[in-house]
């Protein structure tokens, strides 16, 4: 018995670093809603709310997972933690089906909500970690041990004996994350981590994460809507909408992938029609300074010699597509204007 | 005027909860039941215990399901969110406004107790007297004086529980109070037994209390046992409660006001 | 390193779901009562309240007395006596399993979804929620009219009969757990729902504190057959009071209690797997 339950051949090939963790394949989640039609009618209604999503994410990643509001996000989380049943596919997390395990999942998960706090409210923090620590049985001297690290990273020593509802917002979110790696997760799930904290915090939570990844080599799969969170921390972006995937890579390939363009900015010695240059087109002018858009991928520099041959250049400056940008645009280019 | 707006609003608020008025309308009418038939052996021992007939024992019964909520007889009735605005601090702003805190708590409990009084009362009466036979009365004036009545209470119930709310103003835990009161008024208005059952010289007393205007003086309007003089004395008794628990709670307003101010808001 | 915290044995066997969620109840019930007694004033005053209501009810009953000498042909001790097996059966469902109300809540704000995280029974962390010592208010209340009542009552003592009262309670907690579980399991689909329950947890204690000949037929066959909330306390006390059942059912019927209890848990347990399971597949 004991040979099946330990997932068997998954958890005993650890070594290999490129083995998936989380494995879903062709994941979909319907749920039927009623609607109101006119005064006393209701319809029923079948939403996708997660439509066909396959990705795997390799042992030791940290992936960043986004999507406008009501793409999917958030129940893909739910069903990869076992909080949601999915209607179709498969699914594996460290091997186990995390909607018939939920259970044994959870000692290996950690989640994080941005904005639900798990900590108990008129208790001090020590006492929310020494629940942990009995809920997921936590051997002592791991506990000891993790608990420090955390203390140490996070500045957590003058908060502890301190009642969480004393404690501000980035303290509090510094608590929780720290509550969710007492047990030593192989996966940790962050839910807008930083909402709301001030530059500070967000630093010193972005700076604890990196390092609880490095060091450890937790996964980490992180919702958010703050890009910089992404750009800081993930080298892979899942990008998704209307449930479906619809960006799965580097930054740079979705900066690619979203038609990035990047822009030059002349500045002219004064004002002239908008510039005709082969290769890119004049997306703005304003006064003598003009903005140039050209495909993201090609060099900029027949682009300056190009200007600097035919009009009179006097400074220019490139600028790298943004990410927002980016993003929004991938966004409407998915499914054309979004509905709603 | 503005005072209607909130009532209408208030009123509109409360409209939206309908599974839980269903809930609530389902579970009065369980108690309503359990309630009637032991009254019912009651009267059965002594036929005209407090001056009642059986008749118009039921329809005390009912009329007390009917009005729980609207009367909030038994704790409710939404002024728990002033209590909460007091404890977090955010009651400063509203001071400052333009608008008469007391009056406009007092708009928004009237246009809840409106809806409550329709959602939650008329549905167990009516099953009520379906079931028992009830002494409602045929008249549309003795309908009338009870209506008056009820809304009467209900001013005397809010007053009350203003002057409660407002107490958080100086108690860091306003909770033990609600529920003092709470239970003052369950007990004291009639809701558990008819005061005209209590016995002796403690019915009397109870009878001249203010929670007696919030249930019993209506019950008594709708059945009757308040003929000619009696209504009009009952009704006077209502609304001298009314006013004078009002006026306290003006007092303590301005004082709560003036704490804040100096505190600094 | 993270396997050492992984479960003991397969865990998910019956006896160790119980352990786990006997010990997760546990756990949370304790880092209530610590949350509580940061404000120890509140709790002092909220704890005498909970008895004081009680009370309250016990004073109506004994102010019907002050007019009358029997209701439904029983005396105030054998009413006493139904009142206090109900009050107690109720207080230690209410301790126990009594925040289970606010499940609904739970389920519209979210916060459902953080119990689902946690490697226990989400029903031991559901009951444990809000878990609150001033309930033994009611139960201290329920204790000295029963109290009162068995030394007033005319009844023979035999062991038999001692040993039935703690049985008594014991099954009409369960009755009552059950009406709790099965009124929470309803608000996974109907979230605003949380009185409706009341109807039958305190409504239920409100109509077997007063004796069985006091109501209709119909309404004690249906706390009978459908709801069976007269295995909490009137079948048995009626046997022990030395009364005639109402309805005519035959002597064993008295002692179908447990029986009863067994059954009505397994149909909450029941209607618990199903909720959970339609949220879990609905997420609303």
């Amino acid at each position: 018995m004991r040979t099946e339950t330990a997932g068997g051949g998954t958890v005993a090939g650890d070594g290999a670093a490129a083995e998936p963790l989380i494995e879903v394949d062709g994941v979909e989640k319907v749920f039927s809603v009623r609607r109101r039609a006119g005064r006393l009618r209701r319809v029923r209604q079948e939403v996708r709310a997660v439509d066909g999503l396959t990705f795997r994410v390799p042992r030791g990643e940290m992936v960043g997972y986004i999507g406008p509001n009501g793409a999917g996000k958030s129940t893909t989380v739910k069903m990869l933690t076992g909080i949601l049943t999915p209607s179709g596919g498969r699914l594996r997390v460290a091997g186990i089906d995390p909607a018939r395990e939920r259970t044994r999942l959870a000692r290996r998960i950690g989640v994080v909500f941005g904005q639900r706090t798990t900590l108990w409210w008129d208790l001090p923090l020590k006492d929310s970690y020494e629940l942990v620590r009995r809920m997921y049985r936590v051997p002592d001297p791991v506990y000891r041990a993790n608990l420090d690290r955390c203390v140490e990273l996070l500045d957590l020593a003058p908060l502890l004996a301190v009642p969480v509802r004393q404690l501000s917002l980035g303290q509090r979110m510094r608590g929780d994350i720290a509550a969710a790696l007492l047990h030593d997760p192989e996966v940790l799930y962050l839910d807008e981590p930083t909402i709301g904290l001030d530059v500070v915090s967000k630093a010193k939570v972005r700076q604890f994460l990196r390092e609880v990844n490095a060091e450890r080599g937790t996964t980490v799969l992180l919702t958010t809507h703050d890009l910089t969170d992404i750009e800081q921390l993930c080298r892979r972006v899942m990008v998704i909408d209307h449930g479906r995937l619809v960006h799965d890579g580097g930054l740079d390939a979705l900066r690619a992938a979203g038609e990035g363009e990047r822009t030059l900015v002349v500045d002219l010695e004064r004002e002239l029609p908008p510039l005709e240059v082969p290769g890119a087109r004049t997306v703005r002018v304003e006064g003598p300074r003009q903005w140039l858009a050209f495909p993201a991928g090609r060099s900029a520099a027949p682009l300056v010699t190009a200007i600097a041959e035919r009009y009179p250049l006097v400074d220019l400056s490139l600028r790298e597509p943004d990410i927002e940008e980016v993003i929004a645009r991938l966004y409407a280019g998915a499914h054309g204007p979004a509905p709603r | 005027m503005w005072c209607v707006a909130v009532a209408a609003g208030s009123f509109r608020r409360y409209a939206t909860y309908r599974v839980a008025t269903v809930a609530g309308v389902f579970t009065n009418t369980v108690f309503g039941f359990i309630v009637a038939y032991a009254y019912l052996a009651l009267w059965a021992e002594r036929p005209h215990l407090g001056g009642y007939d059986r008749a118009q024992a039921l329809t005390f019964v009912w009329i007390a399901q009917a009005l729980l909520a609207a009367s909030a007889l038994m704790s409710g009735g939404g002024l728990d969110e002033l209590q909460e605005r007091i404890r977090t601090g955010d009651v400063a702003v509203d001071l400052y406004r333009p608008a008469d805190l007391q009056l406009w708590w007092l708009a928004a409990d009237l246009g809840r107790a409106a809806l409550q009084l329709i959602g939650r009362g008329v549905v167990p009466l009516t099953v009520g007297a379906l079931v028992f036979p009830l002494a409602l009365p045929g008249d549309a004036a003795t309908w009338g004086w009870f209506l008056l009545s009820v809304l009467l209470g209900v001013v005397v119930s809010f007053a009350l529980r203003y002057l409660v709310a407002l107490a958080s103003f100086w108690l860091l835990d306003g909770s033990g109070l609600s529920l003092i009161s709470g239970l003052a008024c369950m007990f004291f208005s009639g809701m558990v037994l008819p005061l005209r059952v209590f016995p002796g010289g403690f019915g009397e007393v109870a009878q001249l209390l203010p929670w007696a205007a919030i249930l019993q003086v209506p019950a008594d309007v709708l059945v009757g046992a308040r003929g000619g003089d009696g209504l009009v004395r009952g009704l006077v008794f209502q609304a001298a409660w009314g006013a004078a628990l009002l006026a306290l709670g003006r007092l303590a307003q301005s004082a709560a006001t003036r704490k804040v101010v100096v505190q600094g808001g | 390193m993270a396997r050492e915290t992984s479960p003991r044995g397969g865990s998910s066997s019956g006896a160790g779901r119980i352990a786990q969620g006997v010990f997760a109840y546990g756990l949370i019930a304790r880092m209530w009562v610590r949350s509580t007694l940061a404000y120890r004033a509140s709790f002092v005053m909220m704890t005498v309240g909970n008895f004081a209501a009680c009370a309250l009810d016990f004073v109506a009953i004994m102010l019907m007395f002050s007019q009358i000498d029997a209701l439904g042909g029983f005396s105030l001790p054998e009413v006493a006596f139904l009142y206090g097996t109900s009050g107690v059966a109720l207080g230690l469902a209410d301790l126990l399993l009594g925040s289970m109300d606010r499940l609904g809540r739970r389920v519209r704000d979210g916060t459902l979804d953080v119990l689902l995280l946690r490697p226990a029974p989400v029903f031991a962390q559901v009951a444990a929620d809000r878990f609150a010592l001033r309930r033994l208010g009611r139960i201290t209340q329920a204790l000295l009219v029963l109290g009162w009542s068995v030394s007033r009552l005319d009844v023979e003592w035999t062991v038999g009969r001692v040993l039935m009262v703690p049985l008594m309670v014991l099954c009409g907690t369960a009755i009552f757990g059950s009406v709790f579980t099965t009124g929470a399991a309803f608000q996974f689909w109907a979230q605003d729902a949380a009185e409706v329950q009341n109807s039958f947890t305190y409504g239920g204690n409100a109509l077997l504190q007063y004796p069985p000949t006091v109501f209709a037929k119909d309404l004690v066959r249906g706390v009978t057959f459908l709801v069976p909330l007269a295995f909490v306390n009137w079948l048995p006390a009626l046997r022990l009071l030395g009364r005639e059942d109402p309805l005519g059912l035959p002597g064993w019927a008295d002692f179908l209690g447990p029986e009863v209890a067994v059954l009505m848990c397994a149909g909450a347990a029941l209607a618990w797997r199903r909720g959970l399971r339609a949220y879990r597949s609905t997420g609303s």
